[in-house]
């Protein structure tokens, strides 16, 4: 495999007393679009937001293992969490942009970390927006409410939002599931042009969605990483019966 | 019963106890008006009191019920924000934010004589500060610090939570995004606490009695240490220990205070409806 940008070690995770993930040792390589699937309460999504430690808000979370993105444990004792967040940028579930206007949106992360002068924002928020395939759209309507586009292009503009930080991961949470089909293709697309410069880890529940979007595809069931491999493999050849059961819509 | 007349008879009860609510307010606008208009005047309501309050103005208490409301405002609302922002934000369910809550619930049933005792003790004699303005300003301030505290903890809670997971996901520090993310859109409800308890703070009687308001000084305050006249309190003073005070005297000083209250609750209404506009999600 090429370049790694995320590997996990005996990765566990603990709500409580419940462990949510076990054991999971992975490698999501660079610039690469990977999906994690599995069926609803796999750990998925817990696993998605270890990734940026959004975990950490939730009382009673514990980790251990080792997590290595830019050759760090970003669970080590010191360790940077807002520098890590600044590295790994996230889109939700539901378009969330702040109900502000399309361009106080795209610098706000720039104004949090201090990134650039108040000269450079104009340049970097037609940058942003051009990545997403929003300026031509947008550009008359700067300075209009993020929350009056249409969904498709609220979703976009979270895109957007995370960009100005120059991420190297771009994590999205099942970022189709509150957009229509023509929109949820539109996003898709918007991934292939995105992973010539970010690594993408997509968490869906859309296997569809893995098959069509995806460079590799991992499969999670009860908190276990049952399987990860090129994508092809997954929906053709899955060396695990329990993958192929679920792809093949046997249960989930 | 037929199930049409029933739901007539809902309907003129709900409208009945409806109107019920607003009449007394209009018929107490009424009398007050109606019985205090005809003493307005520049003179009455710029001039200072003369002969013992019998002839001249009110100059001097509408002025100190003023500088008494702002400086309750002053000392609360930071306070009472903070306190908010430290509840809804920080604090986990610990034995101590289960103890201010506590006390927030307490504060607010304390009856408003009280503060006026606790004003006396602690801020004129203990700290030393006489009766005074500053006395008089921490008394109304703690008094309104529950109505506070309690709006400005909703108007936080109201704040959609992924407005704080976004900002975090950006990297934003807690603080950060309190200050960016949050405060900003919890802004409007923080000024509805802060009416609320304008409202009371110049409406009070009981706290200001032993700590701050004189009971006939025409002159102007010249600091924070010194005594002033309020409102309710002279008009408490000219309606029942003065003889020989003119009715419209007395309703129009009731009109001032009414009309005081009403002026400073519409100028932190328009403020809010401005952040109202441009805040919305």
């Amino acid at each position: 495999m090429s370049e790694i940008s995320i590997e996990t070690r005996g990765l566990n995770l603990f709500y409580g007393d419940f462990q949510a993930l076990i054991g999971i040792d992975l490698q999501i390589p660079a610039r690469k679009v990977t999906a994690l699937i599995g069926p609803s309460g796999c750990g998925k999504s817990t696993l998605l937001r270890v990734f940026n430690r959004m975990n950490d808000l939730i009382d009673g979370v514990r980790v251990s293992g080792q997590v290595i993105i830019g050759g760090q444990d970003i669970f080590a004792p010191g360790a940077d969490l807002l520098g890590l967040r600044e590295k790994v940028g996230m889109v939700f579930q539901r378009p969330n942009p702040f109900p502000l206007s399309v361009y106080e949106n795209i610098v706000f992360g720039l104004a949090v970390h201090r990134l650039a002068r108040r000269q450079e924002y104009g340049d970097i928020v037609e940058q942003a927006l051009r990545s997403v395939l929003l300026w031509d759209d947008l550009k008359d309507r700067l300075h209009h409410s993020a929350l009056k586009l249409s969904l498709e292009q609220q979703q976009r503009l979270c895109i957007a939002r995370v960009l100005p930080l120059k991420p190297q991961i771009l994590l999205m949470d099942e970022p189709c599931s509150a957009l229509d089909p023509i929109a949820t293709l539109h996003i898709e697309e918007l991934m292939q042009k995105l992973k010539k410069e970010y690594t993408i880890v997509i968490v869906t529940h859309n296997m569809q969605q893995a098959a069509r979007a995806s460079d590799r595809t991992g499969f999670l069931y009860l908190g276990k990483l049952i399987e990860i491999n090129e994508t092809v493999n997954i929906f053709t050849k899955p060396a695990q019966a329990m993958t192929e059961n679920y792809i093949s819509g046997r249960f989930g | 019963m037929n199930p049409r007349l029933a739901q007539k008879i809902a309907f003129a009860v709900l409208l009945l106890a409806t109107l019920l609510v607003v009449l007394p307010v209009l018929v107490i606008l009424l009398i007050i008006v109606g019985k205090g208009a005809s003493a307005i005047s520049w003179d009455f309501l710029f001039s200072m009191p003369r002969d013992g309050m019998t002839a001249g103005g009110i100059f001097p208490a509408i002025l100190g019920t003023l500088y008494l409301v702002i400086g309750a405002i002053i000392f609360a609302v930071p306070l009472g924000v903070l306190a908010a922002v430290y509840l809804v934000e920080y604090s986990s369910d610990n034995w101590l934010s289960r103890l201010v809550k506590l006390s927030i619930v307490n504060l607010a049933g304390v009856p408003s004589v009280v503060y006026g005792l606790f004003g006396l003790g602690i801020f004129v004699t203990f700290f030393g500060f006489g009766a005074s303005i500053l006395s008089g300003s921490l008394t109304l301030g703690i008094m309104i610090l529950p109505v506070i505290i309690t709006s400005s903890r909703e108007a936080l809670e109201s704040v959609p939570r992924h407005f704080r997971t976004v900002s975090l996901s950006l990297g934003a520090s807690r603080w950060q995004t309190i200050r960016h993310s949050v405060l900003p859109h919890a802004l409007p409800g923080i000024l509805t606490g802060m009416i609320l308890g304008l409202g009371r703070a110049a409406g009070e009687t009981a706290p200001i009695l032993f700590t701050v308001a004189a009971f006939y000084l025409p002159r102007l305050p010249q600091s924070v240490f010194d005594q002033t006249m309020a409102l309710p309190y002279h008009l408490y003073v000219i309606s029942t220990q003065v003889p020989g005070i003119a009715e419209n005297v007395r309703y129009g000083t009731a009109l001032v205070l009414l009309s005081l209250v009403l002026l400073l609750n519409l100028a932190a209404i328009l403020i809010r409806s401005r952040f109202r506009r441009k805040k919305k999600w």
